[in-house]
């Protein structure tokens, strides 16, 4: 890429936000605000080259927006409704709405960029609309890179964008940000989509690493907005507590063969102390609020009482019993109730998670869970602790022909050729 | 996420009370831009410097004014979070239109202690 291309691309994605959601203001549409921004780069693409950047990039642009919105309204393809209020001639209409448009830069304030993130996150979406829109306008990225990250085709994921959009459009979803109780549940849309796009970045072992590392911190950047624009909610400091500390762990996440390493085993001179640092104190923030008991402020207190002391032997683990007791009061499943049997057989030791893991199961049912081969693999390694070698191999095949992932298939293995090791009891 | 130092350097005999309204301005919106991309980690104005030089005897010899002899000096920095030098690049651009000042870049490193 070339370097003017390479700076047009940074300035849209520091700009493209704003200008979105100041469009989106005027417009009440954020498919069309969308539309009429991408318009306006793909003009700056051609013109930013030989004539340099702008001073004033995103005013650039917005003049770029607003020459083709009264375009497309000269040509009948936009309806002006801003108010409510329509006015009857179409000269009007055009000079209401560049006028509109010129002034809304001015006046974007925090509130725009909320209520965009707000109606991408519109629960009348489904869940993969929400994440690619949220990506594709308040992330910057293009359709191209989100295909990329969600390893599906390009075309697929236009359309799955189109159809959000479509969607917001038909069912005349306001462009707004809710209020009172409105506001903690559209807030925990907004959260889920976050961690969402996080755990897609930070747990997926296939496809390409460079955009898997881009999407974790893609959502990291949603966090931080979301703390400054919504300062007052507990659970957006507790999730971005969660995300750094997790993320700070990254460069001990995998070893010299790009081989798995689970947390006990890490390096804990790898991890980034900075960043574990501002988590923590996001997390002291939710606490403050007096979110420490919400389900992102435990998850995170779990996290803190992993990342707190020099060596893996010193973690506290009935503390962290204590914080799965609470997180699966708030949060039923058995996925939850697996890890609580993890830190059960850790602080009451493996015959206490044995049965804390059949505990889980039971919540479990028959249903065919995702993660499900976590079950026989937790239930093999407390049977390999407690010297039931021939069950634990059992186990542990059985986990292995559950999953496809490699890097779980490889960790099984290890775990495997351990248990030939082992003298039987 | 790297973090980057943007640095404004101001002409030597700058006095921030002569500053511009429309300048101070335009700083605080693009800090307040900067603060809602949640790219800024911190942001301040510098003071007179004071340098100090070792000397051959061994002491350290201390005098008011910054320890280079150049026009301009740096007045003010930024820590911003971003996801590569291009991205901080354009937010420099940003500050050099906002400061009308000169703006240098540098990524942040940082060694973890080894113990």
């Amino acid at each position: 890429m070339s370097d003017v291309a390479k700076t047009i691309e940074a300035v849209w994605k520091i700009e493209s936000t704003r200008l979105i959601a100041a469009i989106a203001r005027v417009t009440n549409d954020i498919g069309v605000a969308e539309e009429l921004a991408h318009d306006a780069l793909v003009i700056a693409l051609e013109v930013w080259p030989d004539e340099g950047i702008p001073d004033k990039p995103a005013a650039w642009l917005m003049t770029a927006a607003k020459r083709r919105a009264i375009d497309s309204l000269r040509r009948g393809r936009m309806l002006v409704e801003k108010h409510g209020e329509i006015a009857r001639d179409l000269e009007r209409q055009q000079h209401q709405l560049g006028e509109a448009l010129e002034h809304a830069l001015d006046q974007v304030i925090d509130d725009d960029v909320l209520r965009l993130i707000f109606t991408a996150c519109h629960p009348v979406l489904p869940m993969e609309g929400r994440i690619a829109l949220t990506l594709r306008l308040i992330g910057g990225l293009t359709t191209a890179e989100i295909a990329r990250a969600f390893l599906v085709p390009e075309k697929t994921l236009g359309q799955r964008i189109s159809r959000a959009k479509k969607t917001l459009s038909e069912a005349h979803v306001p462009f707004e940000t809710p209020s009172g109780d409105e506001l903690h549940r559209r807030v925990e849309s907004v959260l889920m989509v976050v961690y969402l796009i996080f755990n897609e970045g930070y747990t997926a072992t296939a496809g390409d690493e460079w955009m898997r590392a881009a999407l974790s911190e893609e959502a990291l950047r949603l966090g931080r907005m979301l703390a400054q624009l919504l300062p007052g909610e507990s659970e957006v400091h507790a999730l971005v507590a969660l995300m750094e500390l997790h993320a700070s762990r990254n460069a001990a996440r995998r070893g010299k063969n790009g081989e798995a390493v689970l947390l006990p085993d890490q390096d804990r001179g790898l991890w980034d102390y900075v960043q574990i640092q501002r988590g923590m104190a996001a997390l002291e923030e939710a606490d403050r609020l007096g979110g420490g008991a919400k389900q992102y402020a435990l998850q995170a207190a779990i996290a803190a009482c992993h990342m707190r002391p020099r060596t893996a032997e010193e973690t506290d683990w009935d503390n962290i019993v204590l914080l799965y007791d609470a997180l699966l009061q708030l949060n039923p499943s058995p996925i939850v109730a697996l890890n609580r049997a993890v830190a059960v057989g850790m602080a009451h030791g493996p015959a206490a998670g044995l049965e804390a893991v059949d505990a889980a199961a039971a919540l479990a049912g028959d249903s065919a869970l995702p993660g499900y081969h976590l079950f026989p693999s937790v239930r093999g390694d407390l049977l390999m602790k407690m010297g039931r070698l021939a069950e634990a191999r059992e186990e542990i095949q059985r986990a292995m022909a559950m999953t496809k992932n490699l890097r779980e298939q490889e960790l099984l293995a290890n775990r495997l050729r351990q248990l030939e090791t082992q003298p039987e009891c | 996420m790297p973090q980057f130092l943007v640095a404004g350097y101001l002409p030597d005999d700058f006095d921030p009370s002569q500053m511009d309204e429309a300048v101070g301005r335009e700083i605080h919106a693009l800090n307040k831009e900067m603060i809602a991309a949640g790219v800024r980690k911190f942001a301040c104005g510098l003071g007179a410097a004071k340098s100090l030089r070792p000397q051959t005897d061994g002491g350290v010899l201390i005098t008011d004014g910054p320890y280079l002899e150049t026009k301009e000096h740096i007045g003010g920095l930024w820590i911003l979070e971003c996801a590569d030098m291009d991205e901080a690049v354009a937010w420099a651009r940003k500050g050099v239109i906002a400061t009308r000042g000169q703006v240098e870049v540098r990524e942040i490193f940082f060694q973890p202690s080894p113990d």
